[in-house]
């Protein structure tokens, strides 16, 4: 029995040893070496300033901006009201297709962004939390619905937001994994940099 | 659109199937004792592991002695993580200084690490340090899916083996498992996710000031590292909340389809190690196609259930529902994406999630359900897949020799009383403690309050915890709330029976196979390689399964999908 318990002992500091942290340590390594920018959450710099990371999706309401989905991604409501896209508490809504609430959320957000574009229908996604609540992504379909209010926002021809925004699109991956979408974050960027507000 | 959808099903489907010959025949060679490409290389590591621990190779244990260790090597495990999780404060590598995880979390939690569970009451980002993060649950991502693999194996020993008293030598067959087969694996697999964007640093969290002049916290880590084994080893338990929701988790749909394949590779090849271990490859051929037919049924009703618009949001003016149901979903994962993961986390033991549960469809939702209630058996958890199966595949022979009226064989072997009510006490004690937990979670105010919707979901909210704890898969209805000392509790309770009432009856009918002659195949015993048997096993499963919990399920998922259609709301 005692030698069972050392040998039991012994295992799981020789395995801790390897698996937790050598193996860590060393992709630590070479992932820093091999894909830094990668392996440092793809951060986005100007200057010497973190403006956010390319796969992180931030929160957005000014209307020259284009708007991302809305988020779940915060600490309890009743602790701290905010609008999501905080990456310390990612999440979703976990709300039930049969809920009152998930109908009313959706019903709430449709009326804000309708607005936008009183002709169309608001695609789904814009009007939907997501999982991680932390999308960096739309549908080409819910940038479409933003491009008229962010081109009378920034005083610039419709077309040429398109141009922006068919930059920024991303279609299926090698022709079949994925949907294609659209990164709020990049696109919004670019905006900022080609057309003055 | 619908067009790539089925083209990715049938891609996911091609490449496992590719991989499983091939990896199936190094699996078996690598517990078999034989050479392996990686031999030179492992050898000398293996040896020193072995003479630090004080492990004979070459010496075997009984049944009782592979239990036995196994057993230790558990609760040692999780009071060693338990340990970790309460000093964390104190260790290092902790860039936002958390302070030490509450008791019943950190029990939760080293329960469901150690049981390869990976139920997640936790949330990484703002609870556990990075040293928490790798060697508290990164290393029994390792050690449990070894440990699994161990069982598979020595019940694979059992089958193979005639007049003997010995299945193996369980450190051997964990240290193996772990040198040759998950690691390996997991380096290159982890690598590539960085390619894609998984972040890979022991840098801590960064402040970012967004384009609106507001402050963004991007939490990092060590992330690709745990990611890999995450879905190799069909652990499932996340380095965020969201899981592989999470963009820092899963990136990108290249991610994700590898991530997915990962979940899916060890299990359908141990299936054509264990034909070849026992030299009738057709059997396992037979097992194999129970479990692919189960796993393109479940899918096939999966989507067609999520494809359908959710007509409470339907009938909101000025919504576009073109997309299909959002909710709880990422852009750039969709439909199909987040449907195809649903189906192989259940039905394996993984248990990791791209999109959220609850809120699919009813019917969709009810798929990974069942898939869980049936004990993750669909290619299943790395190990544990293939041993519960084969739990099934015994009743079912035993029915068919009650059908035939002759003593029931399988692969050689006579299957008599003591194997039969081993098999059916695991089968049983299991099932009916995911209903007796679960009716005790309804009728208590503890159980109520965790709720996160109401109406029948509600119900499936809490059926799924503990069928999902039950099959040590770790999956969640997250809405939830079971971070608390009567869920963290009991749910620990559920994963330990889960785990061990399941193990132990395996490793005694693998020592009672071992111990048996090898009979030759004889005229009139019910042939075990068949369609008939294939179809067979699959009702098995099915009346096992799916009539303990119909009732169940009716009062969940069944309710909520016409009250639904009926316009109600809760």
């Amino acid at each position: 029995m005692a030698s069972a318990l050392r040998m039991a002992i012994l295992m799981i500091a020789v395995m801790t040893l390897i698996t937790g942290l050598a193996y860590p340590l060393a992709i630590t390594g070479i992932a820093q070496l091999l894909f830094p920018q990668q392996a440092n959450g793809s951060l986005i710099r100007q200057g010497d300033t973190v403006v956010g990371s390319t796969l992180i999706g931030q929160y957005f309401s000014k209307p020259e901006y284009f708007h991302p989905r809305p988020s779940a991604a915060k600490e309890s409501p009743a602790v701290a009201p905010g609008f999501g896209y905080d990456p310390t508490y990612s999440g979703g809504s976990n709300l039930a297709p049969s809920s009152k609430k998930l109908v009313d959320a959706v019903a709430a957000a449709v009326r804000q962004n309708q607005p936008d574009n009183p002709d169309k229908a608001v695609p789904g996604d814009l009007v939907t939390a997501s999982a991680s609540g932390l999308d960096p992504d739309i549908s080409p379909a819910a940038a479409e619905f933003q491009v008229t209010r962010v081109a009378h926002a920034r005083g610039i021809s419709e077309d040429q937001v398109r141009t922006l925004v068919t930059k920024c699109t991303q279609g299926h991956t090698l022709g079949l994994f994925g949907e294609p979408r659209v990164n709020v974050l990049n696109l919004n960027l670019l905006l900022d940099q080609t057309a003055s507000k | 659109m619908h067009t790539t959808d089925y083209l990715q099903f049938i891609v996911y489907a091609a490449v496992i199937l590719a991989t499983t010959q091939p990896l199936g025949r190094y699996i078996a060679a690598l517990f078999s004792g034989e050479k392996t490409f990686l031999s030179p290389l492992m050898q000398p590591v293996e040896r020193v592991i072995y003479a630090i621990c004080g492990v004979k190779q070459n010496s075997e244990q009984s049944w009782k002695s592979y239990a036995g260790h196994l057993l230790l090597f558990a609760l040692i495990g999780t009071i060693v993580t338990y340990a970790i999780l309460r000093f964390q404060y104190y260790l290092p590598l902790n860039p936002q200084n958390f302070p030490a995880v509450s008791p019943d979390l950190a029990m939760n939690t080293a329960v469901s690490f150690n049981t390869n569970t990976n139920w997640q009451a936790y949330s990484g980002e703002n609870t556990l340090s990075y040293f928490s993060q790798m060697t508290a649950l990164a290393v029994h991502n390792f050690l449990s899916a070894a440990t699994g693999l161990a069982v598979a194996v020595a019940l694979i020993r059992g089958f193979a083996r005639k007049s003997t008293k010995t299945i193996g030598n369980f450190y051997v067959d964990l240290t193996r498992g772990i040198l040759y087969l998950l690691l390996p694996i997991a380096i290159v697999a982890a690598l590539v996710l960085v390619w894609q964007g998984v972040p890979q640093t022991i840098g801590g969290a960064v402040q970012a000031k967004t384009l609106e002049g507001g402050l963004q916290t991007i939490s990092l880590g060590p992330i690709a590292s745990q990611e890999a084994i995450k879905e190799l080893g069909t652990n499932g338990g996340g380095f965020f909340n969201a899981n592989s929701a999470h963009p820092f988790e899963n990136p990108t749909p290249l991610s994700n389809f590898i991530e997915d394949l990962l979940i899916f590779l060890i299990p359908a090849a141990l299936v054509d190690a264990f034909g070849r271990m026992i030299g009738r490859r057709k059997q396992a051929y037979a097992v194999f196609g129970a479990m692919g037919i189960m796993f393109v049924f479940g899918l096939a009703v999966a989507y067609s259930a999520e494809a359908v618009p959710n007509p409470a949001l339907a009938q909101i003016a000025g919504y576009d529902a073109a997309q299909g149901n959002m909710e709880g979903k990422e852009v750039r994962f969709g439909l199909a994406d987040s449907v195809l993961w649903a189906v192989t986390t259940s039905d394996t033991a993984c248990g990791a999630t791209n999109a959220l549960y609850d809120s699919f469809m009813p019917l969709a939702g009810m798929v990974p359900l069942v898939n869980i209630m049936l004990g993750c058996i669909i290619f299943g958890g790395v190990g544990a897949g293939l041993y519960g199966m084969l739990l099934h595949v015994v009743i079912a022979v035993f029915i068919a020799g009650l059908m035939v009226g002759r003593t029931p064989e399988y692969v050689g072997k006579k299957i008599e009383s003591r194997e039969v009510k081993l098999a059916i006490f695991a089968l049983l004690a299991t099932t009916a403690g995911t209903l007796i937990v679960t009716a005790i979670a309804v009728i208590t105010p503890a159980g109520l309050a965790g709720i996160g919707n109401l109406g029948p979901h509600g119900l499936s909210e809490i059926l799924y915890a503990f069928a999902s704890t039950d099959a040590n898969n770790g999956s969640a209805f997250e809405g939830l709330n079971a971070n608390n000392l009567f869920y963290n509790a009991l749910l620990a309770a559920t994963m330990l029976m889960g785990r061990f009432v399941v193990i132990i009856p395996i490793l005694a009918i693998a020592g009672s196979f071992a111990a048996k002659k090898t009979v030759p195949p004889s005229f009139g015993a019910f042939p075990t390689d068949t369609g008939l048997f294939v179809a067979l096993l699959i009702g098995v499963v099915g009346i096992i399964g799916g009539l303990t919990f119909f009732p169940a399920l009716a009062l969940g998922p069944i309710v909520e999908h016409f009250a639904l259609k009926a316009g109600i709301g809760f």
